[in-house]
């Protein structure tokens, strides 16, 4: 992960603690942070202090439903009442599958009030994945979101065997099953609430409340798999609950804010930004109609706080571009107009820097015929912080936003961190780096390989039944592995290079830091995905994939006819588009002397797009480099041999698990290299790395 | 699958023949619809499939035969009639309002259900407007069960064929219709459509319990959704019965796959 954007602004921290709003003061209590050392405390104690505060939104049928954080924690209670007469007990695990929705937190919620642990799985997890994560995790209880789940989890049952439970959300489709052990969530609700209305119930499920422990663990987050079979990561309550409060602080978020949960539920993101800190700080949760309505309702909530991958942001400004082409005449002028002044001035404004009064207007004027609309088109009108993480940003792409007056910061982090390791604050935001420590993290780089090591309060207790792998990923003074190479510039703030083990060397000892130059290339808006090889070879090629949409943009806009992707992706016109950029990157890496060695000497355009259902991305959309490596040999072979082209086919597994071939003569292009650039004083921060 | 086979008939056709000029589109069918089945008409091209379903719906009248629906020998009805008496139908070729959005062609299907004058609804106030709100709902929750909400305010124009497709389920949805007919829902669908469609038309058919009787080519899906099938060949009906036994039936092969001669 390494190049990212830059400067700082601090527009709302006004005061230390919280953020002052038109609340009267009267209600300045409710501001302040509930305690506790469990999930289930911080619930009770939210539902207390500011019980008719929205807690959750979900637009459910067309119209926003909102819950109050009293009503959430009867919910959640009437639900672990209605689980605990299922049998669910304490240390029992129920997996969690499905979308943002609130029966599903309350899920979590309710499992977490009984000591029971969640083991969120992805929804789109395919029947395989699934059977080994809910086998794994020795899963008794499920709560899924609807039909297909259920249908998922049947299918798998026999290699499921101590699966028991079903609940589900939505009935449509499941009237004709066998309901012996399978329940509609909202009838456990109601059994659990008639439930506790019985003498001494209610005291009793405070009782199992009061016995949760913050060494306990809160929850298991299977990691994404980058390296092979996904491994369950324990998490303790307390653990959770400290690093959310020293974000929460971080950030100043206050009860007052709002997020929209659409990142997967089983993500250590979702759990972090949108669980974890809401609990905290006590702000309202929204859940969106569908995945598919995100972004719509993402402008309806109009969120404080936001997050989301790189690849979010370049979609929406491809999408931006390619509507700005189609838009009329004055219409596009004024777009390209103000987004130069934007370019020119933005940043500055942002940063509180003196800029000329001239630039001033003319920013104010760009707000208010550009900027301000399109934030709004966007849904990000009221953002007080956003994030990105998790793969490199693209430096023009991150100030385009930060240009816009949008806080946009990186952190960096992982699942076994309970997320943050490291966050820009306010007024110190850089293109390339992933900022300093957060609090109460401590970072060391190992001296031998560079691989950044961390000690962390939410750090995790260990990976589920595998304490070999647990304690391969800790040294022996107790500091977690990343696997990520990186190292510390001279502002304290940490670059990440590159995986640990994926940073090599060719032949010639040059290194070779393959995500360093996939990154670059899909910095360009036509290039989706790339796939870098050189190790221990004499020199580096790339497998590209082209954004079809942009390209195909292109390919309208220029009368060009294709039939599909494959077609598409062969046409001589867009090898040449893919060299200029190829070639350009070429430039660049040879202006940087650690990577000059390392400029792309030959590349192809794949005929298919990478996809997680073929096992070459993982799902979280990271390229798994050594499996496609394997997957198309033939086509690696032919970078290397010389060849200018190669024919490969290639099986594939469609969205409804049928399997097929793809097969194509995929062409191979040579790329210009440069002479190394020699800068004078550019050893400094570079030189220590890896 | 529903089992309910010996209930009730919805709808009964008997010896029913139509002409255009000196061609005969049908001659001398007869079958009927038990309430509750998802009933397959099926037949080779030019067999009078839709031409059947025209019938049904009142667009064209027969000039023998009798068609009776709900107990009732039907006189000659005027598709709206038809309509207002509890049948809706889906179109071969989309017949959606293009520039209207999802939300507005599904609120067409409730047009029938409104109540208040004309007048009333030109103030967009009062009792006409609990009534919208009312109908609203009910769209909403077509919407929902369709799984179209990320496409509520797009114009139907802009959609690909297969959510077009869904749109004009729901709009006849929306008419809360005891008998729907679906005039070939899955033609020019790929396979993934064609899943959502099947499950979508099992799921109307479970859910809210209507009687469907459907046109379709693809054999795969009739065999797997229709509880019975009858088919039309040359205008006449070669066979009628399970999924299985049509499939078996010789008739039904050489009518396919053609016969040496």
């Amino acid at each position: 992960m390494p190049p990212f954007t830059d400067a700082g602004s601090n527009p709302h921290g006004v005061c230390h603690d919280r953020e002052g709003g038109p609340e009267p003061p009267g209600d300045l209590a409710a501001r302040a942070q509930v305690g506790g050392d469990t999930f289930g405390k911080l619930l009770a104690g939210n539902a207390r202090i500011r019980g008719p505060r929205p807690a959750m939104r979900f637009k459910d049928n067309g119209i926003w439903a909102s819950w109050t954080w009293a009503e959430v924690y009867a919910e959640a209670r009437g639900l672990a009442a209605g689980l605990q007469k299922l049998g669910l007990k304490r240390g029992d695990k129920i997996a969690i599958v499905g979308g943002n929705r609130p029966k599903l937190y309350w899920s979590i919620m309710a499992a977490q009030i009984l000591g029971a642990i969640p083991v969120p799985v992805y929804a789109d997890a395919i029947a395989d994945e699934l059977a080994y994560v809910l086998d794994n995790a020795e899963v008794t209880f499920a709560a899924v979101q609807d039909q297909e789940q259920v249908d998922k989890l049947i299918s798998v049952a026999d290699r499921v065997p101590r699966l028991q439970t079903i609940l589900y959300d939505f009935d449509r489709g499941l009237k004709d099953y066998d309901h012996g052990e399978l329940h509609h969530i909202d009838t456990v609700i109601a059994a659990g609430k008639a439930a506790l209305g019985e003498p001494g119930a209610a005291a009793a499920l405070d009782g199992e409340i009061a016995a949760g422990k913050g060494e306990d663990v809160s929850i298991i987050l299977y990691t994404s798999g980058t390296t092979g079979r996904s491994k369950g990561v324990m998490l303790s309550a307390a653990g959770c609950i400290n690093a959310a409060t020293d974000t929460v602080t971080f950030d100043k978020l206050n009860d007052t804010d709002s997020v929209l949960a659409y990142l997967p539920l089983a993500w250590v993101g979702d759990h972090y930004l949108n669980y974890a800190q809401a609990m905290v700080a006590g702000f309202c949760v929204a859940c969106p109609e569908s995945a598919e309505t995100a972004q719509a309702d993402l402008k309806e909530i109009g969120p404080t706080f936001y997050f989301a991958p790189p690849r979010v942001f370049e979609n929406l400004l491809t999408r931006v571009m390619i509507r700005m082409e189609d838009a009329g005449r004055l219409k596009r002028g004024m777009f390209h107009h103000f987004i130069g002044v934007a370019k020119q001035w933005g940043e500055k404004i942002l940063n509180g820097e003196s800029v000329p009064l001239a630039a001033k207007l003319s920013y104010g004027l760009g707000d208010l015929l550009v900027y301000g609309p399109l934030k709004n088109a966007l849904g990000f009108s009221n953002i007080r912080v956003a994030y990105t993480a998790g793969e490199a940003i693209g430096p023009e792409l991150f100030s385009f936003y930060r240009s816009l007056g949008l806080n946009l910061k990186q952190l960096y982090g992982q699942t076994e961190a309970f997320l943050y390791v490291t966050a820009q604050p306010d007024g110190q935001i850089r293109a390339d780096t992933v900022g300093p420590a957060t609090p109460n993290v401590d970072i060391r780089i190992d001296p031998a390989s560079g691989e950044v090591l961390y000690k962390s309060p939410g750090q995790f207790i260990g990976y589920y039944k595998e304490p070999e792998k647990t304690a391969e990923t800790m040294t022996p003074d107790g500091y977690v592995k990343t696997g990520d190479a990186g190292f510390f510039d001279a502002t304290g703030h940490l670059r990440i290079i590159d995986r640990a083990k994926d940073v090599g060397k060719l032949k010639d000892g040059a290194l070779f830091a393959p995500k360093y130059i996939e990154n670059k290339l899909k910095f360009y808006p036509n290039i989706k995905e790339a796939v870098a090889f050189g190790q221990d070879q004499d020199f580096v090629t790339v497998f590209i994939n082209i954004d079809p949409i942009a390209v195909g943009n292109w390919a309208e806009r220029n009368n060009v006819s294709y039939g599909g992707y494959q077609e598409l992706a062969g046409l001589p016109q867009v090898y040449d588009i893919i060299g200029a950029h190829v070639d350009e990157t070429n430039r660049t890496l040879a202006a940087e002397p650690m990577m000059a060695g390392g400029q792309i000497k030959r590349f192809l355009i794949l005929h298919k797009e990478l996809d997680a259902d073929d096992g070459e991305l993982t799902r979280t959309q990271k390229v798994r480099r050594g499996f496609i490596a394997e997957r198309y040999q033939p086509l690696v072979d032919a970078l290397y041999s010389g060849k200018t082209e190669q024919h490969i086919a290639t099986e594939v597994t469609f969205e409804d698990g049928r399997k097929g071939t793809i097969a194509a003569t995929v062409a191979i292009r040579d790329a210009r290299t440069y002479p190394a650039v020699v800068v004078a004083n550019a050893t400094g921060a570079m030189g220590k790395a890896a | 699958m529903s089992t309910a086979l010996p209930g009730e008939t919805l709808l009964a056709v008997e010896n029913v023949s139509l002409r255009f000029g000196g061609v005969r589109a049908i001659s001398d069918v007869s079958f009927d619809v038990v309430k509750g089945e998802i009933r397959a008409i099926i037949g080779p091209n030019g067999a009078g499939k839709t031409s059947m379903l025209n019938c049904i719906n009142g667009f064209y009248h027969p000039q023998e035969g009798a068609i009776t629906f709900k107990g009732v020998k039907r006189p000659k009805v005027k598709p709206h009639e038809a309509a207002v008496g509890g049948i809706a139908r889906t179109f071969q070729n989309v017949a959606l309002f293009k520039g209207m959005t999802t939300l507005d062609n599904i609120m067409v299907g409730r047009t029938l259900k409104m109540h208040r004058s004309f007048f009333w609804h030109l103030f967009r106030n009062g009792p006409a407007m609990t009534e919208e709100i009312e109908h609203r709902r009910k769209v909403e929750q077509i919407i929902d069960f369709l799984e179209i909400e990320h496409i509520r305010k797009t114009p139907v124009g802009k959609l690909p064929y297969g959510l077009q497709k869904r749109v004009e389920l729901g709009r006849a949805l929306a008419m809360e219709p005891d008998l729907l007919l679906l005039d070939e829902p899955m033609a020019g669908m790929n396979l993934e459509e064609k899943e959502d469609m099947c499950r979508f038309i099992l799921d109307v058919n479970n859910t809210y319990g209507t009687t469907i009787a459907l046109i379709e080519h693809d054999m795969g899906v009739v065999m797997d959704l229709s509880d019975r099938v009858v088919v039309l060949e040359y205008g006449r009906k070669i066979a009628d019965g399970t999924p299985d036994a049509v499939k078996k039936d010789q008739t039904v092969i050489d009518a396919y796959l053609g016969v040496a001669h």
